[in-house]
């Protein structure tokens, strides 16, 4: 029924007739164009927010608009600092645990491993109320350790490490110790080497979603000092504050340029990530 | 190995669970407890002592009519979004596994949305919905239709924040989806290609019952986000109008930071807490019956 498959009978790709081609495309360019709106009214003056004209002159005016109308230079830093935070405490801490799990005769561990687990379906977020209170016992409101410091020791970081762990031979771990390695020793040069694609993979989805995360980052904070990107764009582009929407979309491209332009370099790394660390 | 080299590696295991030991209880159980525990009391007035009160929180909620709208919104958000996303997610799986011409943008373009922050994904949507200068008011203008006010109207406000969630998801899950696809023998085809099987139904007897276990992965994902993601609404409606998209967790958000009522919003947030405890007795039973963790 199919002439074109002839060609490459092996293949695992199924050829696709030409009306499936077309829906594709057509769904392709409906679900990008939003972005691609956003750039074009980015780039021109605001009267062509919605008149389309394709030699309207373009404009950096609206990104320093932008720049000028809200700190992110210091939401960037504030960004950054929360990710590489985060991201390092989970790594640590994760490691920690999932070693534990992995190799050591704990008592009930599966029943630890199992509250563990707990916490794959209830976040931080969802505890917004007392988490605040929490946080403000702490001394922690209005500082990027209070943004951070929930998500450490996160569930899912320990049981990707702990999976991955568990498929690392012993007799790797033995060789170690008959060089005369103690147990730090052993996870820092055998099993943390060993893991380096699910650290990479943990760490891209770790780095994306708290690059995007916002309730809790908006309840906890309260100032410039400590706002990240997200809560920033959140607070300057409110439809009430009536910033000119070019402004808006040109603040709302500065935000999500790293993230954005670090995976179209990366795809094939982003997309393994989230996959691996889907398959839980 | 020695009983007493036992008990060194069982207090070693110990200590290498502290840290997150600690973190998760102070960050997830024990707030988890106190908001339940905060669901049972009324704060007293003026320094008073707080009051043991049962369930009587729970009765004032459930007779609170704004509540049922809002858990209602939430409900029909999650039907709205969950069917939909995974039907698209599926086809544009099958869309991008095939031979098509583009095949890289066209995955690019269906996984993009996924990258970014949901409160830029809003803001980006406010271009389109805005009621005088948005894009889809100046296209229905243009054809000489008068404009429908997307946001604003509580008829419509609601499909509108559903519209722009599927946009927003269903490139996630087409991932899951591809990475199932990918992992199908092509020897099936192969043989349904002998016997002249029509793809139709080469679909939805080959197929769709070998991707089940990625469509219930993807379904719970699915479910866990309709209560804990509200991000969007802070830009697009804040919950209005007269709380016609307001959902569970902007409520307790409302409540707690707002109205300055934690009771009640403690006692959302459990009932938002009994709907997670579903899914995730639906994802370790149904899910997981062949999966264990040794």
């Amino acid at each position: 029924m199919n002439t074109s498959t002839t060609y490459a009978p092996r293949s695992r790709c199924v050829s696709i007739p030409a009306l499936e081609t077309v829906a594709a495309w057509l769904l392709a360019i409906i679900w990008i164009f939003p972005l691609l709106y956003a750039f074009w009214a980015a780039f021109h003056p605001s009267e062509f927010m919605v008149n389309f004209e394709l030699f309207a002159p373009l404009t950096l005016e609206n990104f320093t608009n932008a720049w000028s109308q809200a700190p992110f230079a210091r939401y960037y830093l504030n960004t950054f600092a929360l990710v590489t935070g985060v991201v390092i405490g989970q790594f640590v801490v994760c490691t920690l645990a999932a070693f534990a799990f992995a190799r050591f005769p704990i008592p009930g561990k599966n029943v630890l491993f199992m509250l563990v687990l707990i916490q794959l379906f209830v976040f931080p977020e969802v505890l917004i109320v007392e988490n605040y209170r929490i946080a403000s016992e702490l001394g922690l409101i209005n500082t990027i350790t209070g943004i951070g410091l929930p998500y450490v020791a996160s569930a899912l970081g320990i049981f990707l490490l702990r999976q991955t762990f568990k498929t690392i031979p012993r007799e790797l771990e033995d060789a170690a110790r008959i060089e005369g390695c103690n147990w730090l020793e052993i996870l820092w040069k055998v099993y943390v080497p060993l893991a380096k694609p699910t650290y990479l993979a943990y760490g891209l989805v770790s780095i994306s979603h708290h690059w995007n995360n916002f309730i809790w980052p908006l309840v906890v904070t309260n100032s410039v000092e400590s706002r990240p990107l997200t809560v920033g764009l959140g607070v300057f582009s409110a439809p009430e504050t009536g910033v000119n929407w070019a402004t808006v979309s040109a603040a709302t491209l500065l935000s999500i340029a790293p993230l954005l332009v670090a995976f179209l370099l990366f795809q094939r790394q982003f997309v393994q990530s989230f996959l691996r660390a889907g398959i839980r | 190995m020695s009983f007493t080299n036992h008990r060194k590696m069982q207090l070693y295991g110990a200590l290498l669970l502290l840290p997150a030991a600690v973190l998760l209880t102070t960050f997830a159980y024990l707030p988890t407890v106190t908001t339940v525990i905060n669901s049972l009391f009324l704060p007293g007035f003026r320094g008073a002592p707080t009051e043991f009160v049962g369930l009587e929180n729970y009765q004032v909620l459930f007779d609170d009519p704004t509540f049922w709208k809002v858990a209602r919104n939430n409900l029909i958000y999650a039907v709205g979004t969950i069917p939909t996303s995974i039907a698209l997610a599926l086809g544009m799986a099958l869309f991008v596994n095939g031979k098509l011409r583009g095949r890289c943008f066209v995955r690019m373009a269906y996984f993009t949305p996924t990258i970014l922050p949901m409160i830029a994904a809003a803001n980006i949507w406010m271009f389109f919905y805005a009621p005088q200068i948005g894009l889809f008011n100046k296209l229905l203008g243009m054809l000489g239709f008068s404009g429908v006010n997307w946001l604003g109207d509580p008829s419509v406000a609601l499909s509108s924040v559903i519209v722009m969630s599927v946009w927003k998801e269903a490139g996630f899950f087409m991932i899951f989806y591809l990475a199932a696809l990918q992992s199908m023998p092509p020897e099936l085809k192969e043989a349904a290609d002998l016997e002249g099987t029509s793809r139709w139904s080469f679909f939805w007897r080959v197929t769709f019952p070998l991707l089940m276990p990625t469509t219930l992965f993807v379904l719970i994902n699915a479910l866990i986000n309709s209560v804990r993601v509200v991000d969007h609404l802070f830009i697009l409606t804040k919950g209005g109008p007269n709380n016609a998209t307001n959902l569970l967790l902007y409520y307790v958000y409302e409540n707690a930071f707002s109205f300055f009522d934690r009771t009640t919003a403690a006692t959302i947030t459990v009932v938002i807490l009994l709907v997670l405890a579903v899914v995730a007795t639906l994802k370790f039973t149904i899910l997981d019956r062949r999966t264990h963790y040794q």
